[in-house]
């Protein structure tokens, strides 16, 4: 008999463990889910964590309002089937307050909105600590990242001012009004996600697989088309073809692949092959080098 | 990650079964070791086209006349405008025999503190030395740590072997330094390799130029270096770290004891002992969603069920009842400062961290200061500041039960925090 275990179920391990943390040394988490593979990953194994008991935490989705229909079809889905509790923060009411400013223009989107009401969910519900299913692999800003990163009480995050983190102990002490950020994932890659959900028969939503759907080529990805949310510009047309998405961001910014990868085999496939990084599609990354480093600096995920 | 697809289908069963290996990466500054985790990350098939494609054009506007592997690396716009590394970072890669974990710390004044904090948690080390100025002070600072760290493996890459002609008596000369400064250090097993990262010598791909050089290369050791025994399988150690109790009609009396086994091996049936209380009780099921486990072991994340209802929370621990660890409040540790703000205080109180307890303490003395470049040891000191280790004695408000770290790197180890800014400011190995 061997001791050991695999590096998926020693990443599935550490994680449980991490969340486990997160349950006893704080007095209000909640697991921030966007739908996407990593937040959905991150619910299953919160409930490996704490079963048989219900997940000790909410469920909080920020709603930026463009969403693809198919995310919250599957996020009302699986808050039933899990029995977890779910609060939604809504771009759409930060914009009515007044706090959060529509951008406008051709490369208008609402990403730069959700940090805005983000904090102010978490201020509103006073959690004192917010998982995130962020991977270090993701990109370089992320690469520093700690599993317990520190936010001041404006929910800033300094990367010359983070904790060390030494062996597995981990230090979520803070002051009033400040809170802490967790990822579980961090030690996932994008392979390792995948292939943990064909292991575990995890389901996913309808967009990550293969499918036909009316798409607007831009910038080297496809757009899907809507009535209000996405304006053709010039030279653009529409044409219908066989994608998949491999992130679930916002309807107008998240690109699609051309694919024929319907079942999570072929998506494995497919990765394995694929020469681009899963932000590559993203158009909110793209603006400069270092987008996401500021966009964390100011809360951002 | 082509390099996982056989006759045009992934290998499913291959990845599923790959084992995990953290490593580290220390070397001084200039001795290449962003090119080198760009020189693995590269010949290992792990990199996109649109990171290789960024990294080109940054090559090309700052007038370099090769692809800067190094830029792979570089994280944060700060370090990108100074050119150093300031923080550990974490990267990724797989081949079919393995995941890798790299844990990058940077070779400047913040070194010691970012060494412990990667060593902390690798299986192995690597530790680079320029092959043209041979073993230097930092590499002294290096395998110390490396030991100190209990680390299982370390690997010596000798590098930039292209510009010394690839010359066996550079290598030679190396193996002779180092192998004399390391019989003074508690290390057990310790490779040399020589490479050149930069043209891709011994790091994937084997030198066609060093033929005198008849070991493996940087990865295929990698890839093979035995890690089964790196966790302590003998003394079962069970820090509770949650209590899951489901308050539910069909779970209606469960407790369970929610851990991650910090040693040994645990099955239903076997008899353990609670501490603090010293009551026992035998294991009635180890619990997973995924069904029963027969039994239980190191990293796994386990609920555990007694036969017995005892009073235990967060802090206590499982052991067997024949091999218990050592309990006290006063304990002796070697300790690492990371503050750069404020030194460590004789009499000073601190919160620490310890498996799943929390506590505080009191600095009772300062034993002596380790000069890490020599070992030697400096007695009459009354402070650590930033990067300085020392044995230090301090008592404890509640006791802990613990191990020598030597023994077992998770019960043997200990976090010190400042109580007004709550900011981790040592690490701590447990000597007794």
């Amino acid at each position: 008999m061997s001791y050991s275990l695999t590096h998926l179920r020693e990443l599935e391990a550490e994680s449980i463990f991490v969340m486990r943390e997160v349950a006893a040394q704080f007095q209000n988490p909640a697991l921030l889910f966007s739908g996407g593979k990593d937040s959905i990953l991150m619910v299953y194994l919160a409930r490996k964590a704490f079963w048989p008991a219900r997940i000790p935490f909410p469920l909080v989705h920020i709603d930026t309002g463009h969403n693809f229909p198919e995310t919250i079809e599957y996020r009302d889905w699986l808050v039933n089937e899990m029995g977890a509790r779910l609060i939604v923060g809504h771009v759409e009411d930060s914009i009515a307050r007044g706090t959060a400013v529509e951008e406008r223009g051709i490369n208008a989107s609402r990403n730069a909105l959700q940090t805005v009401t983000l904090l102010e969910t978490v201020e509103a519900h006073k959690f004192d600590a917010a998982m995130g299913g962020a991977r270090r692999d993701e990109e370089k800003a992320r690469a520093k990242e700690r599993f317990f990163s520190h936010r001041d009480e404006f929910g800033q995050w300094d990367p010359k001012n983070q904790r060390p983190e030494l062996w597995n102990l981990f230090n979520g002490k803070k002051h009033i009004g400040e809170h802490f950020r967790v990822f579980p994932i961090s030690n996932w890659t994008e392979m390792d996600v995948w292939q943990y959900i064909l292991l575990e028969n995890i389901p996913l939503p309808k967009l990550y697989f293969a499918h036909e759907r009316e798409v607007i080529e831009r910038d080297g990805t496809f757009i899907s088309t809507h009535p209000t949310w996405v304006k053709l510009r010039e030279n653009e047309t529409v044409s219908k073809r066989m994608i998949r998405f491999r992130t679930c961001g916002d309807l107008p910014i998240t690109g699609a692949i051309e694919s024929d990868a319907d079942t999570v085999e072929k998506i494995i496939y497919e990765v394995a092959t694929t020469r681009v990084t899963e932000r590559g599609n993203r158009a909110d990354d793209k603006r400069s080098e270092t987008s996401m480093e500021d966009r964390k600096k100011q809360g951002y995920f | 990650m082509e390099h996982l697809i056989k006759d045009g289908t992934f290998d499913h069963h291959g990845y599923l079964n790959m084992e995990l290996l953290r490593f580290t990466t220390a070397g001084s500054v200039d001795d290449g070791k962003s090119t080198l985790i760009g020189r693995l990350l590269y010949d290992s098939k792990s990199i996109f086209q649109d990171q290789m494609e960024a990294i080109e054009k940054t090559s090309e506007q700052r007038g370099e006349e090769y692809v800067n592997l190094a830029l792979l690396t570089d994280g944060l716009k700060a370090e990108r405008e100074q050119g150093i590394t300031i923080d550990v970072a974490y990267r990724y890669f797989a081949t079919p025999k393995r995941k890798f974990i790299i844990a990058d710390t940077p070779g400047h004044i913040q070194y010691t503190r970012n060494m412990v904090t990667g060593a902390s948690t690798a299986n192995l080390a690597i530790i680079l030395v320029d092959a043209r100025n041979g073993v230097v002070e930092q590499t002294y600072r290096h395998a110390f740590i490396a030991s100190l760290l209990q680390i299982p493996h370390i690997v010596i890459c000798i590098n930039k072997m292209d510009l010394v002609d690839y010359s066996q008596e550079a290598y030679d000369k190396v193996v002779e330094q180092f192998k004399h400064f390391s019989s003074k250090l508690d290390v057990q097993d310790v490779r040399f390799i020589p490479i050149s990262a930069l043209k891709g010598d011994n790091v994937v791909e084997r030198s066609e130029t060093m033929s005198w050089y008849e070991g493996p290369t940087l990865l295929y050791t990698l890839e093979t270096v035995h890690i089964g025994g790196d966790h302590n399988l003998i003394d079962v150690r069970f820090p509770v770290q949650y209590v899951v109790r489901p308050m539910s009609d069909e779970y209606h009396d469960y407790r369970g004891y929610a851990g991650r086994v910090s040693g040994g091996v645990m099955k239903p049936g076997d008899t353990v002992m609670h501490l603090p209380s010293g009551l026992t009780s035998k294991i009635a099921a180890i619990k997973t969603i995924d069904g029963d486990l027969d039994e239980a072991y190191p990293p796994q994340s386990v609920t555990v069920l007694l036969e017995d209802d005892i009073d235990i929370s967060r802090g206590d621990m499982l052991v067997r009842e024949n091999n218990i660890p050592d309990q006290g409040q006063d304990i002796d540790i070697m300790l690492c400062w990371m503050s750069e703000k404020n030194g460590l205080q004789p009499g000073g109180k601190y919160a620490i961290k310890h498996t799943t307890r929390d506590a505080r303490c009191v600095v009772k003395e300062i034993l002596y200061k380790v000069d890490v470049n020599t070992l030697h040891r400096i007695q009459d000191v009354n402070t650590l500041t930033l990067n300085e280790i020392g044995r230090v004695r301090i008592r404890t408000t509640v006791p802990l039960f613990y191990d020598e770290y030597r023994q077992n790197r998770e019960t043997g180890s200990i976090i010190i925090i400042d109580e007004g800014t709550n900011n981790t400011v040592a690490a701590g190995m447990i000597i007794k």
